[in-house]
């Protein structure tokens, strides 16, 4: 018996490619594959926003220029800024900048575009990145509590909380927060402005909860409604069953077993929203009188800031892809069914 | 002699939109230590759900209903709370499902799944314990365990997966092992070589074993004793070689037919149980096999034959016209010559004659 034992005719494993070596160079191979991607996509982008902008009715000359410029000093402006060269040849001069980190200076202010964007991309940055840890931190828990109990107190409580502030306009849960904490009922957080956390961090935190907590409601309310129905649907699995029949207690078996695998669509979305939000939280900005990358593209696109413009539409492209790339980069961590199909 | 496992009037309900599921409906039978019991059945015919109850898997609340009783080596599991329960889950009493492909965690691997319990219910810690899980795949027939408690299930075949599985139900010596149709997912080839790993692991641990199938074939020369249930209650147990020489009731007998001899000629025309499995929203009224039977007699319809002995206590039926009898010889010259069953199938010589 012993040798039936020793030697079962049925052993033939999937190709050797898929042990830990062969997973890393795999990711290796799809970051690069991102990352021509990324070339392509940062083409298209910046070249399209370059020509809509100058499709766009007003002349930047006449808006730089001023009010009460008369039409040669319009004219002279025009020439100062190269506005007189054809699209295409100032895309190209553009693009040359960029490739030696030049991405040129504000037409009104004369300063560095990268400055600019220096200024501003750190405070979004803290604001997306709090705000969305904040939506998870909320909305996984009560996410997997729901699915544990679906039809239960917290799943019908979390919903209906849930859909009332997924339809509520950002703004408005804003100014609610505003009335309650910063000026109306309580006075205990300021209402608006920023300041950075090297400064003084805990007027930093301080003055950044309010847009978090405006940002994150909504996102953990679908989080929540996401990732609760894919884990319903998770424990409805044999390999539940089966974790249960070993005796293990539910809260390994809801997050040891179950949550990693219902988290796929989670992760796709977060993603998502985190591209969005870099590019720009404006109702959020200008709510909170907050300097972040929204509130710089807004102005830039009414003063006909070209220059200003491109450099942060460039920095939101990088921005999507990057984060894209490293979502994908988790699902190999997550899943290691998907380092198998390339 | 007192019996590992008693289960004593089991009853599963399942309130649905669509009505009332009787799934289990009054199931009793015992399991003594280290006997196999096979559960045979169709699809529908409960034994899944019957199973799962007797390890309280299927417990009642929101829509489900259960009564009787299950006793476990004098512990009634019907009583404990979930939490009690699951102490005896995979330490004492161990579940194989179906299909391997799903009954693994795709995103953990092998090792971890095979440790977790072992570091549970033994509280070893987790070197040992995969020591321990490396020695279980080897016993469980794998090759190079070393290399496969580091691998994923979705890099095994399906029927290393299933090895896997007994080997993760086996992780904590249990005494009583339920395997849920452990080979029907499994290419035709892996399925022998599975039941035989099986039978081995079963007979040196010593373990009591219900296995649960829809092939009476695969529990011919693999169980002690086997019990044939049909839309929710056991409708024949016998020992093993009894049952096989001498089936009373026409369903264990149509059942029988119904998959190809090992001998005799070639191209013998199988024969099919005609319908399909019941309504367990509505179960037929009277023999819940009835509307099937190509014996069936107005008595069926309306009156439920009771379980009763053939000769010893070992071997129970619930048939009023069993096979062989006399009773059984005039209802089938009745029905052949109506050329129609009492619950209006029609018969042809084919069906009706074995």
């Amino acid at each position: 018996m012993a040798d039936t034992l020793s030697a079962p005719p049925t052993t033939t494993a999937a190709g050797p490619a898929t042990r830990r070596g062969g997973s890393r160079r795999f990711a290796v191979r799809r970051v690069r594959k991102r990352l021509t991607h990324l070339l392509l996509v940062l083409l298209a982008v910046t070249f399209l926003s370059f020509v809509v902008v100058d499709l766009l009715p007003g002349d930047a000359a006449v808006v730089v220029a001023g009010d009460n410029a008369t039409p040669e000093q319009v004219q002279q402006v025009r020439e100062e800024l190269q506005l007189d060269r054809p699209v295409l040849v100032r895309y190209v001069d553009w693009l040359g900048g960029v490739v030696t980190g030049d991405l040129g200076r504000s037409f009104r202010t004369g300063q560095p575009v990268v400055e600019a964007l220096a200024q501003r991309i750190p405070v979004t940055f803290e604001i997306t990145i709090i705000a969305q840890l904040l939506a998870l931190l909320v909305a996984v828990p009560l996410a997997v509590y729901s699915a544990y109990r679906p039809g239960g107190l917290v799943d019908r409580t979390s919903m209906t909380i849930g859909f009332g502030a997924a339809a509520m306009p950002t703004f408005v849960f804003g100014m609610v927060l505003i009335v309650l904490f910063a000026g109306g009922v309580s006075s205990i957080l300021p209402a608006t402005g920023y300041t950075s956390f090297f400064e003084d961090p805990v007027e930093n935190i301080r003055s950044i909860i309010l847009p978090c907590l405006t940002l994150m409601i909504a996102e953990a309310a679908v989080y929540r409604q996401l990732l609760r129905s894919d884990m319903v649907s998770t424990l409805q699995e044999d390999f539940i069953l089966m974790a249960r029949s070993k005796g293990l207690g539910p809260a390994r078996i809801l997050f040891r077993h179950a949550l990693r695998p219902s988290s796929f669509s989670l992760i796709t979305l977060s993603g998502v929203n985190i591209g969005r939000l870099l590019g720009g939280t404006v109702i959020v900005e200008t709510l909170f009188a907050i300097p972040g990358l929204g509130q710089l593209i807004v102005q830039a696109v009414f003063n006909r800031d070209y220059m200003i413009l491109q450099g942060a539409l460039l920095f939101v492209a990088v921005a999507y892809v990057v984060i894209n790339m490293l979502i994908d980069l988790l699902y190999l961590a997550l899943d290691p069914r998907v380092r198998r199909d390339a | 002699m007192t019996a590992l496992l008693t289960a004593e009037d089991v009853v599963v309900r399942f309130h649905t939109k669509k009505g009332v599921v009787h799934a289990v409906d009054g199931v009793s039978l015992q399991l003594e230590e280290g006997e196999v019991l096979a559960v045979v059945g169709e699809s529908g015919s409960g034994k899944t759900v019957f199973t799962r109850r007797v390890m309280g898997l299927v417990a009642g609340g929101r829509g489900t209903e259960v009564a009787g009783s299950v006793t476990f080596d004098g512990t009634v599991l019907t009583e404990l709370s979930g939490k009690e329960l699951s102490r005896f889950w995979g330490a004492e009493i161990a579940l194989i499902l179906q299909d391997p492909m799903t009954s693994l965690n795709p995103v953990k691997r092998i090792g971890e799944q095979l440790t977790e319990s072992i570091v549970l219910h033994e509280r070893v810690p987790k070197r040992e314990a995969l020591a321990r899980a490396v020695e279980l795949l080897r016993s469980v027939g794998l090759s190079e365990p070393e290399r496969r408690v580091r691998q994923y299930p979705h890099e095994l075949s399906g029927g290393m997966r299933q090895r896997v599985t007994i080997a993760i139900a086996l992780s904590c010596s249990p005494r009583l092992l339920l395997a849920d149709e452990p080979t029907t997912a499994l290419d035709v080839t892996v399925q022998a070589q599975i039941l035989d790993l099986l039978a081995d692991l079963q007979a040196r641990l010593g373990m009591a074993m219900l296995l649960v199938t829809h092939d009476l074939r695969v529990v011919r020369s693999r169980s002690d004793r086997i019990a044939v249930m049909y839309a929710g209650r056991i409708v024949e147990t016998a020992p093993t070689a009894t049952l096989f020489a001498q089936p009373r009731m026409p369903y264990t007998e149509a059942l029988m037919n119904a998959v190809p001899p090992l001998s005799g000629p070639n191209h013998t025309r199988l024969q099919v149980i005609p319908g399909r499995p019941p309504d367990l929203l509505h179960p037929p009224s009277g023999c819940r096999f009835s509307p099937r039977c190509p014996l069936a007699q107005d008595r069926c319809l309306t009156e439920e034959p009771p379980l009763r002995d053939a000769g010893s206590a070992e071997h129970r039926y619930r048939c009023w016209f069993p096979v062989g009898s006399p009773e059984w010889s005039q209802a089938r010259a009745r029905n052949l010559e109506r050329g129609v069953s009492a619950a209006g199938t029609p018969l042809t010589d084919e069906k009706v004659l074995t």
